[in-house]
């Protein structure tokens, strides 16, 4: 975590109770995919504006129902409006998605260290995101082409159960139209309604895509969201390439229950995900991650 | 400041009730060792009285009595199936309420003055676990609140241990028998020539001040000597060892072995032994709604990585086996834990053993997972 970063959470936390969330209002709900949507919350108080790093998280609380952690989605440059991408896939989130614009979520936050873009200057960037994945790489997209100058080449890999799984469709066709950014969609499968499939996109997994893209190996950063099984062979692809473990990064996720390293589920060997990630490059967790049930 | 050379004092069996009194004056809520329910917990004293008097503790792997001692002595017994752990970070925990306000609504804080606890009876081990939940809760850049504000205004009177039970090992853990610092006041029970006595050591300037309330003179060399002799002679009495040389990376080297298969066919995946644990801290939380639905709570709760729920993401559990949760909490226990606050967690207290229904020991354990690397 930068200095800086570190030094603001001392003292802005040391005061305040860490486990109080605060009232955000919603100002949009906005449906992605049959299972995803995105909210775009309004920061209360004088300043109205919340600043996150990319990659980092918040815990979310739906009013009486519970709590639970979701990466920010939105663009850091804007902060004043948070943004996330949720997937229902509980009681909590499933919640979430009844919720509607001027309603509203508790949050606290922005908690873990992010995506190193900072560090990254110079290089080349390849973004490799699986499902949901995309929300958390979207910060640090968002920074890398606010300041395109400052990077190398930059790809982004996604992958998507079916076409009518991809997120951000029309965010990515944008994306895709650029002349300074390579896109490649991907989907496991492509069968859609009445077994005819108007997708004419590619079909396969994500890491089979890693060998058409150029970078250079050894001044490139890679970003990996999605689920750990997806970002185990897209590690093996990169290393094929060529890539060191200490120039790929990754989004772990875990059970959550403060988020400030108190409650100990989220311990991941001798680190918390909460706190001493969620984004980890590969390079310090390469033993843990080769484990079963760590 | 602890001024040189600074004397041991005595406090006879007679004057230890000023010593409670002279606290609870002070508006301390004074805690400590009392007999409940056929063993001997951690609950309000007014009066030496509630002291378990004459009794002591026998304990073996999954196995604790009490019975009669042929004295009586105010500490004659090791550590019970309570820790300190229940006053400084509570079992269970309202962190705040929430009431509905039109289609939002408001966070209310919890605004309960914290309470001033003293313990009495804090042995070597125990203040260790304190010192090992300081770091968790109040090391790192955030701090609990609650466990700040009631450690802040918390007053120790440790205890020297002079009998050491079977399932002790703080020698191995170079925690204890002997209370070296973390306390206001420390005492060791003396019962010796018909004479019943402690001897005191002020750890801090509270210790000295509530010293200066109680009838006491200063002690004797013999006196101090024959305190020295109880705590050694607990030191000789551990009924476990275990061997703590590159323990971490013994324990990480070894996440594949026989042996955690071994241990998981007899755990029942109870967590005993992490509610009984006095460094364990894992938590869970609570969200509830009264039947309005316009009222909501947040409640902490000690959980335990023996759970099924402790790790689990959308899609099932991370540690699914009782084989990964039992090698997750003694893997926590004796190796992570030295990564992440630079200390052992474990004490040697032997709460584990004695607790656990089925006498799973962590000092066998470890043997069992070194002696592998030899076959």
């Amino acid at each position: 975590m930068a200095p800086e970063l570190e030094a603001g959470i001392d003292t802005m936390m040391k005061v305040a109770d860490p486990m109080l969330p605060q009232p955000f209002r919603i100002r949009r709900v906005k449906r992605e995919t049959a299972d995803t949507f995105t909210m775009d919350l309004d920061p209360p108080g004088e300043a109205r504006a919340f600043s996150f790093a990319p990659g980092q998280f918040n815990m979310l609380y739906v009013f009486g129902v519970g709590e639970v952690p979701v990466s920010i989605s939105g663009d850091p440059d804007k902060t004043e409006t948070l943004v996330h991408t949720t997937r229902a896939v509980g009681a909590v989130t499933e919640a979430m998605q009844g919720l509607q614009s001027g309603d509203s979520i508790g949050v606290r936050g922005p908690f873990g260290r992010g995506w190193p873009v900072e560090e990254a200057r110079g290089k080349d960037i390849v973004l490799v995101a699986g499902g949901i994945g995309l929300a958390p790489l979207r910060p640090a997209l968002y920074r890398v082409l606010a300041r395109r100058d400052e990077y190398g080449k930059v790809v982004l890999l996604y992958g998507a159960r079916t076409p009518a799984d991809i997120l951000y469709r029309r965010e990515l066709e944008s994306w895709r139209a650029r002349f300074d950014l390579e896109v490649y969609v991907t989907v496991d499968r492509a069968l859609a309604e009445r077994n005819r499939s108007s997708w004419r996109g590619n079909v396969g997994v994500v890491t089979s895509l890693i060998q058409r893209v150029a970078f250079d190996p050894l001044e490139v950063m890679a970003i990996l969201c999605g689920p750990e099984v997806m970002m185990r062979f897209t590690i093996m692809e990169l290393e094929k390439r060529g890539v060191s473990g200490s120039d790929i990064y990754l989004s772990m996720e875990r059970n959550m229950k403060c988020a400030i390293g108190f409650c100990g589920h989220c311990q991941y060997g001798p680190s918390f995900i909460c706190k001493d990630g969620p984004v980890f490059s590969y390079h310090e967790i390469s033993d843990l991650f080769a484990k079963r049930e760590v | 400041m602890k001024p040189q050379n600074e004397k041991s004092a005595i406090i006879e069996r007679a004057d230890f009730q000023a010593l409670l009194d002279a606290l609870i004056d002070r508006g301390y809520r004074v805690v400590g060792p009392t007999l409940s329910e056929g063993a001997i917990v951690y609950d309000e004293l007014t009066a030496a009285s509630d002291l378990p008097i004459g009794w002591t503790d026998e304990q073996e792997a999954g196995f604790y009595r009490i019975k009669k001692r042929d004295d009586s002595s105010l500490f004659g017994y090791t550590v019970g199936p309570h820790s300190w752990k229940k006053f400084l970070h509570p079992p269970v925990l309202r962190l705040w309420q929430a009431r509905r306000e039109g289609n939002g609504f408001q966070i209310i804080a919890e605004q309960e003055e914290p309470q001033k606890f003293a313990f009495i009876g804090v042995r070597s081990c125990e203040l260790h676990a304190i010192a090992i939940q300081d770091k968790v809760f109040t090391g790192g850049n955030y701090v609990d609140p609650y466990y700040k504000s009631h450690r802040d205004r918390l007053f120790i009177v440790a205890i020297n241990c002079g009998e050491a039970g079977n399932t002790c090992f703080c020698v191995s853990m170079n925690t204890g028998p002997k209370a070296s610092f973390g306390f206001d006041l420390a005492l060791t029970e003396i019962l010796e020539d018909g004479r019943h006595y402690f001897v005191v050591e002020a750890g801090t300037e509270a210790g000295r001040e509530v010293l200066q309330e109680i009838e006491h003179r200063t002690a004797s060399d013999e006196e101090i000597e024959a305190a020295e002799r109880r705590v050694e002679n607990a030191a000789t009495q551990m009924g476990r060892n275990m061997d703590t040389s590159g323990i971490k990376e013994l324990l990480y080297r070894n996440h594949e072995n026989p042996r955690w298969t071994e241990v998981a066919s007899r755990c029942l995946t109870c967590a005993n032994c992490t509610l009984v644990c006095p460094t364990c801290f894992c938590s869970t939380v609570e969200d509830t709604t009264d039947l309005t639905g316009d009222h909501a709570e947040r409640w902490r709760k000690w959980d335990s990585c023996f759970t099924m729920d402790f790790s689990y993401i959308h899609g099932g559990s991370v540690r699914s086996s009782s084989k990964s949760r039992y090698r997750q909490w003694m893997t926590h226990k004796l190796a992570s834990w030295i990564d992440q606050f630079d200390s052992s967690g474990c004490v040697g207290c032997g709460r584990c053993i004695t607790w656990c229904p089925v006498g799973i020991d962590i000092t066998e354990e470890v043997r069992a997972i070194r002696e592998s690397e030899n076959e």
